[in-house]
């Protein structure tokens, strides 16, 4: 005989599409933890939800606006954070953030990133870090360690891989840090500190992939890549964004790395449109 | 939007400029571009007016992220628009087809140079025609206005954006370098805002709000960022809630409804113009730069006693299928100048299906064709 179960109500829920749940996300993925860390930032940010909008590339991490009540968007491969400064520059009223993952804004859309730095619109970007390419079925990308297998290098990685962190420091992002899945209280903390923070905000999310990157790499279970986050990582807040770079089985430094202040493309803009004057009348 | 955002009177400007003028005309206040020749001056014309009106102007680090941005300040309840050429467009193209599928209000100029890949970029083509209906993959509909003057440079650019705000679908004004840099006599009306259409609102409250609703037509409304909709798009194929539904059956009623809201409603949209053709023989087909010089063609037969007549595009896309398929079986011959190896050419010779003779005078680009041309074959047919 059937038994009927009741499922509790997540605390969440109102947050989430949840006639669209169960997620495609795979058991042990740490997209689905770091989605939960930024719904709950958004309430401890104290942040008017009808007013955030978010907008996601292509992937895995792609599909987290597809699960977000909230006015969300589902665009093209690399170009979110593109879309995103379109809409936060039409309505600045609107808090925009880009929940992708690392192929989509680092490889694909690795202009769209350091441009956005540069511009230093006001923006928060949650990048998920799972090493490699996991709806495609775990190629290389810009992010896999040296050395790392993947389907598209089966005899190791031979390319060095970004940091991040440094990356986006260099192009003048005013807020940078970085944790994995399993310092979830930081991670949240830190992305409502980004969501407020005006300036370009970005948070590195190391998420395993035990699908694809984890069983490539001797780490076939996601607690088997959890347990070596664990023994791995170093909290180091302020540490230099050159100093945080990540490889195969060294350390994982996390932590906020960068929070300045600085001019934000929105605040440079006023300054223009006092400058322009009105047209003359004929 | 103020009346004094607009620049009424008469003006001697170039193309690109009536172009900037007719965006803030019809009430675009976003621009997002990427500098090339020869559409620049109507990003420099943006970025001069959008501030002096409280708009925003931003140069993108290329034109797929201009294409995005305007996309994402389309939803953000905002007309936008951007301006490229060929190479330009080609980049444009992935997410001309994001703008189809997320039903997003917005209008892109091409400026057409010559071509294939960086080609003559000073130089005048019409080579990017059935790039602009096919361009981007997959199946859709598109609509594709053709300017032939300054004036229309301005006039086609506020239809543009009704259009865009009416069917909910990127327009494109598939003008050329000519058009762009000519300066000619533009008047600039007064804003009669009952002309300007704005994209229909849900008048649902948010939980009764599904953002792909065809129930009460095929257009739905169209909620935007910000207002408590709390909606969710794709470019995935979906259903009217806006989810992901990887089925033929999702995928058959989405792109049914994307097609049809243009196809059954062509007659409203298409456009053209005709000069003696009621009684001709001898039709010339043609748009843009091509066009003006088709027209003092005809004007020359005319001279010499040839029932000459010109149908002038201004709607490539859709085309005029019906009008040429009428005057198909009334008359002898069409002619078909057009800057580039034959493009629109394949439109009239289907509509035509035998009835008629379809001749094409190609010119590769870089140059217009001589009047000279074009009447050496008219006469030909004629004879």
């Amino acid at each position: 005989m059937t038994k009927m179960v009741t499922i509790e109500a997540n605390p969440l829920d109102c947050y989430l599409r949840v006639d669209r749940i169960p997620h495609i996300w795979c058991a042990s993925c740490g997209i689905g933890p770091a989605t939960g860390c930024f719904l709950r930032a958004i309430d401890r940010a104290g942040l008017n939800p009808d007013k955030v909008s978010v907008v996601s590339g292509i992937g895995c991490s792609g599909r987290v606006a597809g699960y977000i009540k909230l006015d969300s968007f589902h665009t093209t491969h690399g170009r979110a954070l593109p879309f995103a400064t379109g809409l936060k520059l039409a309505n600045p009223e609107l808090t925009a953030v880009v929940f992708s993952g690392d192929g989509d804004i680092a490889a694909i859309g690795g202009n769209h990133l350091i441009h956005s730095a540069r511009r230093n619109i006001d923006m928060t970007v949650i990048c998920i870090n799972n090493f490699n390419y996991g709806m495609t079925g775990g190629q290389m990308g810009p992010t896999t360690p040296l050395d790392a297998r993947s389907t598209t290098s089966p005899y190791g990685n031979y390319e060095y891989p970004f940091n991040l962190p440094y990356l986006v420091a260099a192009s003048g992002a005013t807020y940078v840090a970085r944790w994995t899945v399993l310092h979830l209280r930081e991670l949240e903390k830190s992305i409502a500190e980004a969501l407020i923070k005006p300036g370009f905000s970005f948070i590195e999310v190391l998420s395993p992939c035990p699908t694809v990157y984890g069983r490539l790499n001797k780490l076939p279970s996601g607690l088997d890549e959890m347990r070596s986050y664990q023994e791995r990582s170093v909290i180091r807040d302020g540490a230099d964004p050159r100093d945080v770079e990540l490889s195969l089985n060294g350390p994982i430094v996390v932590g906020k790395f960068i929070d300045i202040e600085r001019l934000t493309l929105w605040d440079c803009y006023q300054q223009v449109l006092d400058r322009a004057s009105k047209p003359k009348k004929r | 939007m103020s009346k004094d955002d607009v620049l009424c009177g008469e003006f001697f400007i170039n193309g690109d400029t009536a172009c900037a003028e007719g965006a803030i005309s019809a009430g675009c206040r976003f621009f997002a571009g990427y500098p090339i020749t020869p559409a620049t001056e109507v990003a420099e014309r943006m970025s001069e007016r959008l501030p002096q009106i409280g708009g925003v102007f931003i140069q993108m680090e290329d034109e797929i992220a201009s294409m995005n941005a305007v996309l994402g300040a389309s939803w953000a309840g905002v007309k936008a628009m951007t301006a490229t050429s060929g190479p330009g467009f080609s980049l444009m193209m992935e997410n001309i087809g994001l703008g189809v599928m997320l039903e997003t209000p917005c209008v892109v100029a091409n400026i057409q140079r010559a071509g294939p890949s960086t080609g003559l970029p000073t130089l005048v083509a019409q080579g990017d025609m059935m790039q602009a209906r096919w361009g981007s993959h997959g199946h859709y509909e598109i609509i594709a206005l053709v300017p032939d003057s300054p004036q229309e440079m301005f006039d086609l650019t506020v239809l543009a954006f009704n259009l865009s705000e009416q069917y909910r679908v990127p327009v494109l004004l598939m003008s050329d370098e000519a058009v762009g840099h000519m300066s000619e006599k533009v008047v600039i009306p007064q804003v009669n805002s009952k002309e300007l259409v704005n994209r229909q609102r849900p008048k649902v409250a948010p939980d009764k709000y599904l953002p792909y609703d065809s129930r009460k037509g095929l257009v739905p409304p169209m909620a935007v960022a910000g207002e408590g909709y709390r909606f969710h798009v794709t470019g995935l194929t979906h259903d009217d809630r806006g989810y992901p539904v990887m089925t033929a059956e999702a995928q058959d009623k989405l792109i049914r409804r994307l097609v049809d809201k243009i196809r059954l409603n062509v007659k409203d949209i298409t456009k053209y113009e005709e000069v003696n053709v009621d009684d001709a023989e001898v039709v010339v087909v043609s748009y843009g730069i091509s066009a003006r010089i088709a027209r003092y063609a005809v004007q020359q037969a005319r001279e010499e006693g040839i029932k000459a007549g010109l149908l002038r595009l201004i709607t490539a896309w859709p085309f005029a299928d019906d009008r040429i398929r009428e005057l198909a079986s009334a008359i002898k011959a069409f002619i078909v100048p057009e800057i580039n190896y034959g493009q629109m050419v394949r439109e009239v010779e289907r509509c035509a299906a035998g009835k008629a003779k379809v001749n094409l005078l190609p010119h590769m680009g870089g140059g217009v064709h001589l009047p000279e041309t074009i009447l050496e074959a008219i006469r030909e047919e004629a004879r």
